[in-house]
């Protein structure tokens, strides 16, 4: 027999993973809209946030009412206090689309500052990052969830190397400056959204095998 | 299983337990930790509140009994033959699902077992029936009608009164066989905070069907399913990462 308490978790779930897709699908359009130099791309990424804001909330709000309604014990527990997690780093990441999509609708109106290659780099690992914490939510896959913070480092050697490429032009010539700047946003921001993935990542990890492994440790909660 | 860096008051070990032909208990291992209160949960038929009378050999009475294992306290047998069952059941103490005052006066109901224990000194008797009643969370309710039947308390007072009459013969152990299941939410968690107090004074076992008062009132929680000991653990690690699949589908209300 399926318990109604089943149900509403189902729902949960439901909405924790349309929130992923759509975090997924508007990341990757907000680097169409710089790599391919997209307006249209970066204006669908902008409206799709606020769907996104939405789902927050209503994961947030339908956690609140399973915590107070339902005492949720063990797996439940975990469930919903990593559904409500997940959900924030999930916005965040949107809004880091939001900030790549705006930079790249200044940027399209200039010329090209120089063919990017890092960046574009840093993106496709990120979204690498996304969909292998997506599927490892959905199937279970912990130690898939286990690489993410590895990954990280990775993105996060790129956005150096990016920042000191970008300040060497500014130096070498002031007319960069600008688009620099919006280039080295475009990077902070991907840097952001691979931190944000390697929280989702280990909260899955706590979700399935209830250990806590953030910050370079691992412990079994309690 | 060792629950506490803390010498286990109470250990029991491969205790198995008969209703007649009906076996109830199957190989029981478990130590309970001083100044701890334990939980015990499960189904109902599993064979928790069975265990916890064999720790006052309250089934003594039932003559189609059978019991093999140990059960020590303070590391000595309490099932040995030389033991006076009498002396036992004031060590371990015990609160029954519904309150049971005697029919006498508030007062008279807790000085009655000092009575028996020898006490006769009016003072001695006053500061031991005062005292019991403070620890019972009970003295200001009822210090201005010590007088009054003890029937006149409302059911929450009653099983706040009953506890005092198990505390005011200094018990190492206190018994509680689901002390809540009659009383409303308030009276409910009045005994509960108590149940916090209590703890450093005596070790407190509780058998209860309400998984919600377990977390709030356990240190530790055993959990029975036809009989077994199926899993045993801090009640944090119990209620957030059960390690037994049928503990989990029992906590999170899938089966049981």
């Amino acid at each position: 027999m399926e318990l109604h308490f089943d149900q509403e978790l189902a729902q949960l779930k439901d909405k924790l993973l349309l929130m992923s897709s759509l975090t997924e699908q508007n990341v990757a359009l907000a680097i169409r809209a710089l790599v391919e130099r997209n307006n249209a791309a970066a204006v669908k990424v902008e409206r799709d946030d606020d769907l996104l804001d939405k789902l927050e909330i209503e994961i947030d709000s339908l956690g609140i009412r399973l915590l107070a309604l339902r005492q949720p014990k063990a797996s439940d527990l975990r469930l919903i206090t990593t559904a409500m997690k997940i959900s924030t780093d999930l916005e965040r990441m949107g809004d880091r689309a939001v900030t790549i999509a705006r930079r790249a609708i200044e940027l399209n109106t200039e010329p090209e500052l120089k063919p990017l290659v890092d960046i574009p780099r840093m993106a496709e690992i990120c979204q690498g990052m996304i969909r292998d914490t997506l599927d490892a939510f959905v199937y279970q896959k912990t130690d898939l969830a286990r690489q993410m913070p590895q990954r990280d480092k990775e993105i996060d050697q790129l956005n150096r190397k990016v920042q000191g490429d970008l300040t060497e032009a500014m130096l070498g010539n002031s007319g960069t400056i600008v688009r620099a700047l919006k280039l080295m946003r475009v990077a902070q921001s991907l840097e952001r959204i691979g931190d944000h993935v390697t929280n989702i990542a280990e909260e899955i990890v706590y979700l399935f095998e209830a250990r806590d492994i953030r910050h370079h440790q691992e412990t079994v909660v309690a | 299983m060792d629950n506490s860096k803390d010498k286990p008051i109470v250990q029991i070990n491969r205790l198995n337990f008969w209703y007649g032909d009906k076996q109830a208990l199957f190989d029981i291992n478990v130590g309970i930790a001083p100044n701890c209160a334990t939980a015990f949960i499960g189904p109902s038929g599993c064979g928790k509140s069975t265990l916890l009378r064999c720790l006052n050999r309250m089934n003594d009475l039932n003559d189609e009994q059978r019991i093999e294992g140990t059960i020590t306290m303070h590391g000595m047998d309490i099932r040995a033959p030389e033991v006076d069952v009498i002396e036992l059941r004031k060590r371990v103490g015990m609160v029954f699902q519904k309150s049971n005052p005697f029919p006498k006066s508030i007062f008279e109901n807790i000085a009655y077992g000092l009575r028996l224990q020898g006490s006769q000194k009016k003072n001695h008797l006053a500061e031991r029936v005062e005292s019991s009643l403070r620890r019972a969370a009970l003295w200001e309710e009822v210090k201005d009608r010590l007088d009054e039947s003890a029937l006149s308390l409302s059911g929450g007072q009653q099983q706040r009164l009953c506890i005092a009459r198990t505390i005011a013969v200094e018990p190492d152990v206190v018994l509680m066989d689901e002390p809540c299941s009659a009383l409303d939410p308030t009276a409910t968690a009045k005994i509960e905070e108590l149940i916090q107090d209590l703890k450093r004074y005596y070790t407190i076992i509780i058998v209860t069907h309400n998984m919600q008062q377990a977390t709030r009132c356990s240190d530790f929680t055993a959990f029975f399913y036809l009989g077994k000991l199926i899993e045993f653990d801090t009640t944090t690690k119990i209620f957030t990462n059960p390690a037994n699949k049928q503990t989990e589908d029992y906590i999170t209300g899938r089966f049981g």
